[in-house]
């Protein structure tokens, strides 16, 4: 199944360093499987890739190629929301400079401008999405489909009570066919800026869909290295996945 | 009303048995007309209620207590029926009670779900509880791991005699300090067993990452699970050892034994001389996992493992528990309302113990979610069929002579014991 396996290192294309961003404080409902796909994916592409994780407290990695941040439950964003005021500013630099970055859930939500509990608390955010959440009374849970001008259909799972709302600096990621995505108004889900692919999909998100973890890889290597040659990877199941998801009710 | 109430109720309930109904609507209909009822007949026994509930396990240890009490000469009343809980209760109690409401019991050992916890000990303040742990599983419906803990943590509260917590799962370990009345109580396992148990919030935890503030230091248990051998298990409670033969496999089940060891041993009394302690190993080793829990069949004259797996740490302990040499192996997965909807757990597992020898079949309804997370662990499938019937006869087709093993979700696991059951004696355990 991974006929490509990871090029021996003298074939590889070139090192991405993907880090996952508080990954023992933000990572819930398998938001690990979208750091594995990317340092799969990268590996079946012919590159090398180098994993790296930052947690609350740790110095910042240099270098980096790619962001992936998960969601978490409330005692998790409380534990990294000081830290992640203490790197807005690293980040901010990183994302307008266009870096790709995949952001779910409560990081997509704490990379808006703040979130607002149902109790009238102000969480506030880095900023680096022009987006607004507020704690609703509703718990939106369930299967997703959701059409995407860049990537076609995208398949999850979304399990959030915060409502976001998009300014007029992001564009959503795409429309909702099933389920409810941001908010219970708008019907669309996610939001993209720059580089940046931000939803409340887990699922996990990447595997389903490979387009938007080859967005990101190509990115990050046309980036580094001026060019992107992609490998082959069998997606076979992955088209499997989806055609057998796509059916589920919600 | 309470005179009529109870007649009435069994009467419902003979009529709804005829019509092949479920178990709760003769509940439904007391609760109605008599919403005392329970709490009524529940207070009258000698030895009180005691509940047992946390994420992973209730079942089977709830079995275990059953048992265990019953060995030194108790008469326990419990709840066998996974219908709604409340009216479930209710509907159980008609069954045992005589014609004027009294129960023939010593004591009551329910089962408690975390979703009917809060409404159950508010109107049934338990004397006893025991809660086993907090896992990611049933988040669909709770939103949030935290939030089960709370419930847990309501239980206790309400508790009005002795808790006894799981001292290595921290989410309830932490509930002691919450307490202030109830006698607290801990089982716990042995510092060379910790890492098969790895929690939720260590999962992810990358080596050579810091780790987190230093815990302080575990309060003595009880009960202390001190090693698991392939068939038998070593206690450590009043200062001793001992070793006992063990029916259950998987050392998570061993684990809830020693949960229910201790739970058993609050009701009857510790020591020496309130326990019986020849009949409560013997009764202890005699345990066998409850229905839809995992158990061991035979097909054509080789075993087949039933594992149930639906959550990430009870699929992680299920592989580390049941290793695959020597083994062919399916996984059947299914996401029905019962077995969550969110596929996002099987994202939470590593499936590196099964690239030796691959797994043979998936199937499910998300066989291919299963197959997909199996290409990102470098393991290889043999085939994938989402229809479990084909799927079964296939994979014992083809794994011939060979003892075989399915990680199954739970109604995964039912719609495979419905076709085995065309092939093999299933036993059923009550
Ligand atoms: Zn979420």
């Amino acid at each position: 199944m991974n006929p490509a396996g990871a090029a021996a290192p003298d074939q590889s294309k070139g090192t991405l360093r993907v880090v996952q961003l508080y990954p023992r404080d933000m990572n819930i409902y398998g938001d690990w499987g979208n750091a594995l796909v990317l340092k799969r994916r990268i590996a079946w592409h012919g590159y090398t890739p180098e994993l790296l994780e930052y947690n609350v407290g740790d110095p910042f990695p240099e270098g980096v190629d790619i962001i992936v941040g998960g969601g978490g439950q409330d005692s998790g964003q409380l534990v990294i929301q000081d830290d992640l005021q203490a790197r807005a500013g690293v980040l901010t630099d990183l994302a307008e400079d266009g870096t790709p970055m995949l952001l779910i859930c409560g990081l997509y939500q704490l990379f808006g401008r703040f979130f607002k509990t149902r109790t009238g608390a102000v969480i506030p955010g880095i900023g680096v999405l022009d987006v607004e959440t507020h704690g609703g009374d509703e718990r939106l849970i369930g299967n997703v489909k959701v059409a995407s001008p860049e990537f076609g259909e995208v398949l999850g799972y979304e399990n959030h009570s915060g409502q976001t709302t998009l300014g007029s600096g992001v564009r959503p990621l795409g429309t909702t066919a099933k389920g409810t995505g941001n908010n219970s108004n708008d019907g669309h889900e996610g939001a993209r800026y720059r580089n940046i692919v931000a939803s409340y999909l887990h699922g996990s998100l990447l595997p389903k869909n490979p387009a938007i973890a080859d967005f990101l890889i190509r990115t990050a290597a046309e980036r580094r290295f001026g060019s992107f040659i992609p490998g082959n990877p069998d997606d076979s199941f992955a088209v499997l996945a989806r055609e057998h998801a796509a059916r589920r009710p919600r | 009303m309470v005179f009529f109430s109870v007649p009435l109720g069994k009467l419902v309930r003979r009529v709804s048995r005829l019509r092949g109904g479920g178990s709760a609507l003769p509940g439904l209909v007391v609760e109605k007309i008599d919403p005392g009822f329970m709490r009524r007949t529940l207070s009258t026994l000698p030895h009180g209620v005691a509940v047992v509930s946390g994420t992973n396990g209730k079942t089977t240890t709830t079995k275990m207590v059953v048992e265990l009490l019953e060995s030194q000469g108790l008469k326990v009343f419990t709840n066998r029926t996974g219908s709604n809980f409340t009216r479930g209760v209710a509907a159980a109690l008609l069954g045992e009670v005589d014609w004027r409401g009294k129960l023939d019991a010593d004591v009551a050992v329910l089962e408690l779900d975390e979703a009917h916890a809060v409404h159950f000990v508010n109107s049934v303040p338990p004397r006893y509880c025991l809660l086993l742990n907090v896992l990611r599983d049933q988040l669909d419906r709770f939103g949030e791991i935290d939030k089960t803990a709370q419930l847990l943590q309501h239980i206790a509260a309400k508790t009005t005699g002795t808790v006894v917590l799981n001292r290595e799962d921290p989410r309830v370990a932490r509930i002691a300090d919450t307490l202030t009345g109830q006698e607290v109580k801990y089982f716990g396992l042995d510092d060379s067993l910790l890492g098969t148990f790895p929690n939720d919030d260590d999962m992810r935890a990358a080596p050579g990452s810091p780790a987190p503030a230093a815990l302080p230091a575990k309060p003595q248990a009880d009960v202390v699970l001190r090693k698991v051998g392939a068939d038998s298990a070593e206690f450590e409670y009043d200062g001793g050892t001992v070793t006992t033969a063990m029916k259950l496999r998987g050392v998570y089940n061993i684990f809830n034994a020693a949960a229910a060891l201790a739970l058993a041993r609050s009701i009857c009394g510790a020591g020496a001389a309130a326990t019986d302690h020849e009949t409560l190993l013997q009764a202890l080793s005699q345990v066998a996992p409850a229905f839809g829990r995992g158990e061991s069949l035979t097909v054509e004259g080789q075993p087949l493992d039933l594992v149930l797996v639906k959550n990430p740490s009870g699929f992680r302990l299920g592989l580390k528990s049941f290793p695959a040499a020597g083994y062919a192996t399916m996984i059947a997965i299914n996401d029905n309302y019962a077995d969550g909807r969110d596929m996002s757990w099987l994202w939470d597992v590593e499936f590196d113990s099964l690239r030796d020898g691959g797994v043979e079949l998936l199937t499910g309804s998300r066989a291919y979610d299963m197959a997909l997370r199996l290409q990102y662990d470098d393991v290889q499938v043999g085939a994938v069929e989402p229809d479990i019937a084909p799927a079964l006869a296939a994979f014992i087709r083809e794994s011939q002579g060979k003892p075989k093993r399915i990680f199954c979700t739970y109604t995964a696991m039912l719609a495979i014991r419905r076709e085995l059951s065309k092939i093999t004696t299933v036993e059923v355990v009550s």
